[in-house]
């Protein structure tokens, strides 16, 4: 293969997002080679979003999210098997089922699957259940359809602040308990989190915030009956959703001596995987949920994204330039960006709302639930969130591409007063949520303590 | 057929929904819910669909087939 | 050429039939061009959608105040195509309520049926013919038809609203001229003509609903979502108007590229699958709508250049369709172009309002007449052109069949 990079034997595990289009770009990259993707999930890859949105609100089928092949990429899909190790020297996948798979150039884009409820027997009652996979969301929804007195998300996060609104769309009752002040702080801050609060409120959910879950409880038979909280609260449910966040699927790598940890794997902005002394391999890619990659508008901290255009992003750039040589390859600079469909509101973000200090709504009103919020640190933008103003976006994203000076210029027509007045971004430590950041800064910059994630696995 | 739409490029500007609206809904005024298999009947109006999205969010084809091939 | 001379050339009617040529000078000039009279174009792709995304720029006209301000309290009342938000915002939304989603997802989708039958008929009429005129036989009935079906306006008043509709349109055109106070003039009055005779079709249908939309707005029953007289007027105006004064040219502008360039009717033949596409593409390089002017309402730096707050910039919509910096062989017509992001309907909040329906129009009008065309050909090539060089069009296109 040393010759042609065209050709050769590549490998991807993890047939999901990033797997797929990373498979579809390697082709249309002009890749002629053998290409095997593996997945330890039965089924071909399949869109996330709708599980928490239009498969809880009953509209689609949980099995029905089967992603599109933007071209046929004419791989051997190893479906249903699970990776169980990594040979980097004699660069081999090891797999569950006792054989092996080698490989000029590998893709590692395991994803990850939500954090479950801490105590093994309170998680498996019936009734009690977490959200990343179909099969999670099929058995969710038809349990939903059943009619439950009482729905309990634990963490108010985006993926639990979805699960409560499809509830109330359903008409189901609701708690949602969140150890933090208010629901999607940890990812938005202060100001918004209070606008989620009321979107909570106002929509019918019990909302619970500065609690925590203590214990679950079942009855003789093993269904779930409700939860005890830390203020001393009962809440009595048929059903509970953990939506306590994700952890990253690198157990597998544990003895491949790759940067691999609770926060992701480490790559360079080439989508090249570091060892774990930190050194460039030149032969093991990572793309998706899984990654943890350094990027220059953000201090070159090294963010941990779930977001599905990051996965989509990152493994096209993967695919480039695992089939390119050296000068040829691409950085993947890619803006985060994020949406989140509740309570009938569409929010959507760019840049990274947590990498701030201070925030101004720039156009909108709280009032109206129609805004732009800016997001500054040190005096330039480095984000933005939008609710229901999803055309403004491309603004403030090419605000935050070229460092435009925080709080972003005047002359909206629709810029409220409030935009004179930045106030603290009131970004949280994600150690007091109940749920884990969607982003994540994982790297370390003196004065921003809050921003830095501490692994706790 | 199989869709999935590009929600971080879409700007709801819910052409889909117009052209298609047994396949595209708004869910309050711009967040977009869709569904990703599309019967046969409904075809022709999501490829119309998908050729008028402004900022071309959406992708149709077909998914990988169950058995891995 | 001096660079600063481009809008008066752009609008000089004798470049009406290929302003092409110019506005790859334009681009070639730089992406912000100052001209002789103060005002500014753009030209390029990727300003003009950071431009129509950005909201310190305004559509309101009264937001110029350089080189001479614009028109004062005299129009204080506006159509949402040249307001801002949150005005804009509530009243798009409020238009919006018996036309599309979320409040009537389904509506234009509902009127396919009746966009075929109206193109049949058309065709009918002229199915012995042996000479037409696409202008006056079909591509400006059809769409006239539908949105007075729409809206609920009578189809014989045609050439009444016609004529209000001609001196509109001709005011709002972007222009050179120093002085136009007369043609502001007669503007405004046909505006109030026209509004007034609208809001009279909306209040006959006050009480006893029709199923248009004049009905529609006219029996809403929550206080909140209704509109008043004023705005009432203003829309139906900017409806009636915005309905058939593009969707015309985009049909016809449809036959002439394909006539000019027949491999591609003969690809739309065997592969019908392809018109959606083909419309887009046709939006893209023969687009209806060739400018739109905005304001900034601040100064503002634009690649390299400062734009002082209240000056007039005329984003070139048409000649951003055809920037190689954004399309592959910009000036090749191709309907399976990939990628086809083109600025035929605007961009940002002001996008067209309209666009699904103008969409199927184009769709019908093309699908029906393409297996028409295999023997047909254009009598006047280039055709005569309508006098607009904001809304450019051939005025007719007579064609043997
Ligand atoms: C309910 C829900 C709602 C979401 N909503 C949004 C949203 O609104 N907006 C947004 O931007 N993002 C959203 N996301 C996030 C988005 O879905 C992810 O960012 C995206 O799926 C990441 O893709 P990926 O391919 O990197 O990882 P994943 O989709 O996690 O795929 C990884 C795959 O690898 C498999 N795998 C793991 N380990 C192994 C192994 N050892 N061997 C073989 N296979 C393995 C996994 O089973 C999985 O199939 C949502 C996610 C969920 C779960
Ligand atoms: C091919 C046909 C059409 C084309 C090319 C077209 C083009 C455009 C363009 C470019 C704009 C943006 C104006 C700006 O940004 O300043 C616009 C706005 C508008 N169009 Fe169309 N249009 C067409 C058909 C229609 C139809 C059929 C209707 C009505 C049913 C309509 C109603 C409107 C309205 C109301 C606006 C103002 C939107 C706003 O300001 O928010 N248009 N159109
Ligand atoms: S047409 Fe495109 S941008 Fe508009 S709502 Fe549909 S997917 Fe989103």
């Amino acid at each position: 293969m040393a010759g042609d990079l065209r050709d050769g034997r590549i490998v991807i595990v993890g047939a999901s997002l990033a797997g797929l289009r990373a498979a579809e770009a390697l082709r249309e990259e002009g890749f002629t080679g053998s290409l095997t993707v593996v997945g330890d999930e039965p089924y071909p890859p399949y869109d996330r979003p709708p599980l928490s949105k239009q498969v809880l609100l009953g509209r689609v089928a949980a099995d029905s999210t089967g992603l599109p092949m933007r071209r046929d990429p004419e791989a051997d899909w190893r479906l249903g098997v699970r990776a169980s190790g990594l040979d980097p020297l004699g660069k081999r996948v090891v797999l569950a089922d006792g054989k092996s798979l080698p490989y000029d150039r590998l893709l590692i884009a395991t994803g990850t699957r939500a954090r479950t409820w801490p105590n093994p027997e309170e998680a498996a009652l019936d009734g009690v259940f977490t959200l990343r996979t179909r099969d999670d969301a099929g058995e969710l929804a038809e349990r939903l359809a059943a009619g439950p007195r009482r729905v309990l998300v634990i963490g108010g996060g985006f993926t639990g602040s979805e699960i409560a609104s499809a509830c109330r769309e359903r008409g189901l009752e609701v708690t949602v308990t969140e150890r933090g002040p208010a629901p999607l702080v940890g990812a938005l801050g202060g100001t918004l989190s209070k606008l989620a609060a009321a979107m909570h409120r106002n929509n019918g959910v019990d909302l619970r915030c500065g609690v925590t879950v203590t214990a679950l409880r079942g009855d003789a038979s093993g269904r779930f009956m409700g939860a005890d909280l830390s203020d001393g609260s009962r809440v009595e449910a048929d059903v509970c959703v953990a939506a306590l966040g994700a952890v990253r699927n690198v157990e597998w790598l544990a003895d491949s001596g790759l940067a691999a940890g609770p926060r992701g794997i480490a790559c360079d902005a080439g989508c090249r995987a570091f060892n774990m002394y930190g050194i460039v391999t030149d032969d093991v890619f990572v793309a998706g949920d899984v990654s943890r990659f350094p990027h220059p508008l953000f201090g070159y901290q090294m963010l941990s994204l779930e977001h599905w255009g990051n996965a989509v992003a990152q493994a096209e750039v993967a695919a480039h330039n695992m089939v390119s040589p050296g000068p040829l390859r691409r950085p993947h600079l890619a803006i985060p960006t994020f949406w989140s469909t509740q309570f009938g509101l569409n929010i959507k973000s760019v840049g990274v709302p947590t990498f701030s200090d201070h925030v101004v709504i720039a156009q909108g009103s709280l009032e109206a639930r129609r805004l732009a919020m800016v997001y500054g640190y040190q005096g330039r933008v480095t984000a933005a969130v939008t609710v229901d103003m999803a055309k403004s976006l491309d603004y403030y994203r090419h605000l935050i591409e070229t460092a435009a000076p925080f709080p972003p210029a005047p002359g909206a027509a629709d810029r409220p007063i409030a935009a004179d007045i930045p106030v603290p971004s009131d970004v949280p430590d994600p150690k007091g949520l109940s749920h884990g950041p969607t982003v994540a800064l994982t790297g370390y910059l003196p004065d921003r303590r809050l921003t830095v994630v501490h692994p706790t696995g | 057929m199989r869709i999935v739409v590009d929600l971080t490029r879409c700007q709801g500007y819910a052409q889909c929904v117009f052209l298609a609206p047994k396949m595209f809904q708004l869910h309050g005024e711009e967040g977009l819910l869709y569904a990703p298999a599309v019967p046969d009947d409904q075809a022709e109006r999501v490829r119309q669909a998908a050729a008028a999205c402004p900022v071309q969010a959406i992708l149709l084809g077909e998914e990988v087939s169950a058995d891995g091939r | 050429m001096a660079a600063d001379t481009l809008l008066e050339r752009i609008t000089d009617y004798a470049n009406r039939a290929n302003p092409y040529p110019l506005y790859a000078e334009l681009r070639d000039a730089g992406s912000v061009v100052q001209q002789a009279d103060g005002s500014y174009m753009v030209g390029t792709y990727h300003e003009i959608t950071a431009l129509l995304h950005d909201p310190r720029m305004s559509a309101d006209p009264r937001s110029r105040t350089t080189p001479s301000p614009g028109p004062s309290e005299e129009t204080a009342r506006l159509p949402f195509l040249r307001l801002d938000d949150p005005e804009h915002h509530r009243l798009r939304t409020l238009a919006m309520r018996p036309f599309g989603p979320p409040h009537s997802p389904g509506r234009v989708d509902a009127m396919r049926g009746e966009i075929t039958r109206i193109t049949a008929e058309l065709m009918e009429s002229f199915q012995t013919a042996p000479q037409i005129d696409i202008v006056d036989d079909f591509a400006y009935p059809l769409p006239v038809t539908v949105i007075c079906r729409l809206l609920g306006v009578p189809r014989e008043d045609e050439p009444l609203f016609r004529q209000w509709s001609d001196t509109i349109v001709a005011s709002a055109d972007v222009t050179t001229e120093e002085d136009t106070t007369e043609r502001d003039r007669a503007g405004r009055q046909a505006r109030e003509e026209m509004g007034a005779y609208l809001v009279g079709l909306a209040d006959q249908h006050r009480g006893r609903p029709t199923g248009d939309m004049l009905s529609a707005f006219a029996n809403e029953p929550d206080p909140a979502m209704r509109l008043t007289p004023e705005e009432l007027a203003e829309t139906a105006v900017l409806l009636l108007i915005a309905g058939h004064e593009t969707t015309v040219n985009l049909i016809t502008n449809g036959v002439l590229t394909l006539l000019r360039q027949r491999e591609h009717l003969d690809l739309l033949r065997r592969e019908p699958d392809l018109l959606p596409r083909a419309v887009e593409e046709l939006l893209r390089y023969e687009p209806p709508v060739h400018m739109r002017e905005r304001i900034p309402r601040t100064d503002l730096d634009v690649a390299g250049t400062t734009i002082p707050k209240g000056a007039p910039v005329v984003l070139v919509l048409a000649s951003g369709n055809r920037d190689p910096k954004r399309f592959h062989e910009p000036d090749r017509f191709d309907p399976t172009r990939p990628d086809n992001e083109h600025l035929g309907f605007g961009s940002g909040i002001h996008l067209c309002y309209g666009a699904p329906l103008a969409r199927l129009e184009a769709q019908a009008a093309l699908g029906a007449l393409i297996p028409h065309l295999s023997t047909a050909r254009l009598l006047q090539d280039p055709p005569p052109y309508r006098q607009n060089a904001m809304l450019r069009g051939p005025r007719h296109l007579p064609v043997q069949l």
